[in-house]
């Protein structure tokens, strides 16, 4: 029996201690009539050889295409010590530090992750991480309505040039909660969120405003003036950025006048594989102001009984384990060992590697867009872009897509999925993993594509 | 375990030091414009490769882990985390697949998933299994969401409570909020069953729903489940299933069999993925025949041609919607699909045997040796609970005590104050996975502690001893928070330009 100790001998003797005659007899409370039909469902077991063969079989049968889907998620060098540290078992086998002076390796690590965290975003304070961005994002504006306590509306501004499943997420997760989400339209020829946009709320009781930098089509926003619109009403803005790009743009907190109020994001760029979708993590970051009213868990420095310093979870008067029905959210868990691996990724990167990291994103995909005009495909917004670009394929974009899949290539995400008004587009991604034959393969069997 | 004092890794950066073989090739300067730039580095540490490495490893040896330690964590199924589970989810087709890949190149992945989904359906007894919710809490959300999407499609909008039992993971009324409902507690009897006249008191034409956790939280199992199921039924309200408890009874009785409208499954407690030091989890939902039209998308489906693909809102126009970017977390998932198929359907029947087996067994040394039992006449499940009641008032002897006086001994300890209807309590899981030696060293070490509560309570009071700290002062840190750390003011890194630590 896999991963069960137990010898024969043991069995009689632990029976015979409890004064049972057989296993079968600790059972003897549940009724009868429920017993659970033999499984025929399930398969019989296989050894380590035997899976290891079927699932190689599997990881192996979609073969290695040449990605360039962003999206949301994004392919980056992610450095062997990462995951080979973050999977040793004293990280991977060990539960939330609820026993501090046991989880010592953990705490000082989280701690350390707030604090990376808080820096690249600019803000004073961060939790130790939730789900994914996008339920960080549901999060967030759930924070922002119990921060605003001027307002009565419960209505947040939501760009139209947000990741349109961020969206879907918050409607799912906060839809019973009686907020109303507004959505402000993108220009159609620069893909930003104009100021103006904003006009037609000036008179509105407006509860929170919701900036993604860079937007979903990579698109730089003007996040001066959309923050100094939002703090000219005190409405508290949620910034929602990419942590690799941040190496580079001006961070949340200098934004506007003062900075935005809430910070979140996919972190996934810092070190967490493609893979499938996740496990990732949501970082959300705060002004000490707002702190209580943050979801999560938090982990602050401590003097113990000796007076040495170390790591424990804090203000857990917020959380569901204490308050029940009266918790800033349902959440328990954070992404653990994805911070774990997160934080061994910035400390591999640092300032440096992670600027240079940026800024070959910014170069890849600035040369494919270049290679691409000269065979006539062109960006469908003017504005300035960081590593995603929505390209004009001039329609049939799904056609063309699976094309060049077949070519090898997965040339990026189709936007007409959820922008009709963008049919025929295509938003592309290209980051430093990638290098001038991967662009040549690209446009090639773009052409192909198109030819066909 | 390593108790020696250590450094931040911001305290061992030094300006100029870096990871060099990690950074990509330098390109020439972006023409961002000049007021969407960053003006100052972020601060990020500055060292070496071996600095990082011997860091984390180092602080990796400050934890208490299931690969180091005896984990009994009541509610938390610390059981082993087979190592072939986390290397065949790494196997780099797995790693590298990107979520919105065409299903002409996911077949692999898809299918996986797909099987996935039906193993969990069979086990559970459910007529169908999503796979996207990322945690056990957000698993509830999804149930619960899904049971008020049925009573409002049915115009039954008057139906505002969830009825939760006393001794529920606090989870429970939360999620209970977060979907729009009032709470109703109601209490549990002597016995540690749910208290029939109350919930008969409590149901009505207001009852959305009651949120059940079989076995309960107080380690044994809910004997009149189908007179509960029968009584919500019949006053149009639904049944929730929290399975964190799935362990006790897999492959001996199915949620679906006892009238669950919906469950999770904390995949991480019962399909061993692993904890990972509070997450990630997965909380995949099972649904009955009821709900089925409002699960969450995407869902894996077959596509009439032999393959797999994705459905999305198109597919199921009445779906509560999408609760993270992509599809959960697949990489747990996978772990999962690993660790059901090494066990197979006999496996996985040994599972719960051995897990009962295990906490009956150390309940009945553990009363031996002289601790109170909080409900001695019933069969402990997977897990049972000791109550220091007497011990508390006769040498002061707490829960809380106990726990960190294990923590000298070597062993982590059990849940403490949970549930919260049993004073001074310790919640104890086994697992299937520890040996007979390992139980009987940690009734030793109990009977250890209990012996020195007797002539000295003051050690125990002070304890740990053994570890990289003693007690914490919670409550001073929680007034004078520091959250992020902040540089020495004459060494301060992070305020230097960032056009001069790079080139």
């Amino acid at each position: 029996m896999p991963f069960i100790p137990h010898t024969e001998e043991d069995i009689r003797s632990m029976l015979e201690s409890i004064g049972a005659d057989s296993v079968e007899d600790l059972f003897d409370e549940i009724p009868a009539g429920l017993r659970a039909p033999p499984l025929d469902g399930i398969p019989e077991g296989l050894n380590e050889m035997g899976i290891s063969r079927l699932m190689q079989e599997r990881a192996a049968r979609d073969g290695m295409p040449s990605n360039f889907i962003g999206a949301g998620a994004y392919e980056h060098h992610i450095p062997a010590a990462v995951w080979q540290i973050a999977t040793r078992g004293e990280y991977y086998s060990a539960y939330t530090p609820y026993q501090a002076e046991a989880s010592q390796g953990t705490l000082q690590l989280i701690y350390e992750y707030q604090t990376m965290m808080a820096r690249l975003t600019g803000m004073e304070a961060s939790n130790a991480s939730l789900y994914d961005g996008a339920s960080a994002l549901a999060e967030a504006v759930l924070m922002a309505v119990r921060v605003n306590r001027r307002s009565k509306s419960k209505r947040v501004l939501v760009p139209g040039a947000l990741n349109p499943v961020y969206r879907r997420v918050i409607d799912t997760l906060i839809g019973n909660q009686g907020i109303e989400l507004i959505e402000v339209p993108f220009d159609e020829t620069t893909g930003q969120t104009p100021v103006e946009a904003l006009a037609a709320h000036a008179d509105d009781d407006i509860t929170a405003m919701i900036i993604s930098q860079p937007n979903f089509f990579g698109i730089l926003e003007d996040v001066d003036g959309l923050t100094g619109w939002a703090e000219e009403r005190e409405v508290p803005v949620i910034g929602v950025v990419n942590p690799v790009s941040l190496a580079l743009l001006k961070p949340p907190g200098e934004w506007g006048g003062n900075g935005v109020d809430i910070v979140v994001g996919e972190g996934q760029p810092l070190g967490a594989p493609l893979s499938s979708g996740g496990p990732y993590f949501g970082f959300m970051t705060t002004r000490k102001k707002h702190i209580r009213q943050m979801p999560g868990r938090i982990v602050g420095r401590a003097e113990d009984a000796d007076g040495k310093s170390g790591f424990v979870l804090t203000l857990q008067a917020r959380e569901q384990h204490i308050r029940r029905s009266k918790a800033t959210s349902n959440i328990c868990t954070n992404q653990g060992l994805v911070v774990t691996a997160a934080t061994i990724h910035m400390s591999m990167l640092g300032d440096e590697g992670l600027t240079r990291v940026a800024e070959a994103c910014y170069a890849n995909t600035h040369a494919l867009v270049e290679k691409l005009a000269a065979k006539g495909i062109k960006p469908r917004f003017t504005g300035e872009y960081f590593h995603e670009v929505a390209l004009d394929f001039g329609g049939d974009a799904a056609g063309q897509l699976q094309a060049m899949a077949d070519a090898g290539v997965l040339a990026g995400h189709d936007l007409g999925r959820d922008y009709p008004a963008l049919d025929g587009c295509v938003l592309a991604c290209v980051t430093e993993t990638k290098n001038e034959n991967d662009l040549e393969q690209y446009v090639a069997a773009c052409e192909k594509a198109r030819a066909a | 375990m390593n108790t020696t004092e250590t450094k931040l890794i911001f305290e061992h950066s030094h300006a100029g030091r870096s990871a060099v073989a990690q950074a990509p090739q330098a390109h020439a300067a972006t023409a961002i414009p000049a007021h969407l730039r960053r003006k100052s580095a972020p601060g990020l540490p500055a060292a070496s490769e071996l600095d990082v490495v011997r860091h984390y490893t180092r602080l990796s040896q400050k934890n208490f882990s299931i690969d180091t330690e005896f984990y009994p964590l009541g509610s938390c199924t610390m059981k082993y985390n087979p190592r072939a589970c986390n290397s065949l989810a790494m196997l780099p087709g797995f790693l590298n697949r990107h979520p919105l890949a065409p299903a002409s190149h996911s077949q692999g992945f898809l299918q996986t998933m797909y099987e996935l989904q039906e193993m969990l359906r069979e086990v559970t007894g459910m007529q169908d299994v999503s796979l996207a919710p990322m945690a056990g809490a957000q698993g509830e959300f999804t149930g619960v969401a899904m049971i008020r999407a049925y009573h409002d499609a049915r115009g039954d909008t008057e139906r505002r409570e969830i009825i939760v039992p006393d001794a529920a993971h606090g989870t429970n009324p939360a999620t209970a909020i977060m979907c729009g409902y009032e709470v109703r507690e109601i209490p549990t009897d002597e016995t540690g069953d749910v208290n029939l006249e109350a919930l008969k008191e409590a149901v009505g034409p207001q009852t959305a729903g009651i949120m059940l956790t079989n076995p309960s939280t107080v380690g044994v199992f809910e004997r009149r489940i189908e007179e509960i199921a029968k009584i919500v039924h019949d006053a149009g309200g639904l049944l929730y299933y929290d399975g964190a408890n799935l362990n006790a009874i897999l492959g001996k009785v199915r949620p679906g069999d006892m009238g669950f409208d919906v469950i999770h499954m904390n995949l991480h407690k019962t399909f061993s993925t692993p904890h990972g030091g509070g997450g990630p989890g997965s909380g995949a939902v099972g649904v009955g025949e009821r709900l089925l039209p409002y699960m969450p998308v995407p869902h894996v489906e077959q596509d009439g041609q032999g393959g797999y693909r994705l459905a999305d809102e198109a597919d199921r126009p009445e779906t509560i919607g999408r609760l993270s970017a992509f599809m959960g977390n697949p990489g747990v998932l996978l772990r999962a699909y690993v660790y059901m198929r090494m066990l197979g359907r006999e496996g996985m029947v040994r599972v719960s045997e051995f897990a009962t087996l295990n906490a009956n067994y150390l309940a009945r040394e553990l009363k031996a040796a002289g601790f109170d039992l909080a409900y001695p006449e019933r069969r402990a499940t997977h897990e049972f609970i000791v109550t220091l009641k007497k011990q508390a008032k006769e040498t002061g002897l707490t829960a809380g005590d106990v726990a960190k006086r294990l923590l000298d001994h070597g062993f982590h300890a059990p849940t403490t104050y949970f549930p919260l209807l049993v004073p001074e309590c310790l919640l104890v899981e086994p697992t299937e996975s520890e040996s007979k030696e390992t139980l009987d060293a940690f009734v030793e070490a109990m009977a250890c502690i209990l012996a020195e509560s007797a002539d000295d309570i003051d050690t125990i009071k002070s304890s740990p001893h053994n570890l990289p700290n003693r007690r914490f002062n919670e409550v001073a840190a929680a007034k004078a928070l520091d959250l992020v750390y902040q540089e020495p003011a004459d060494d301060s890194a992070d305020a230097q330009p960032r056009s001069g630590t790079h080139g």
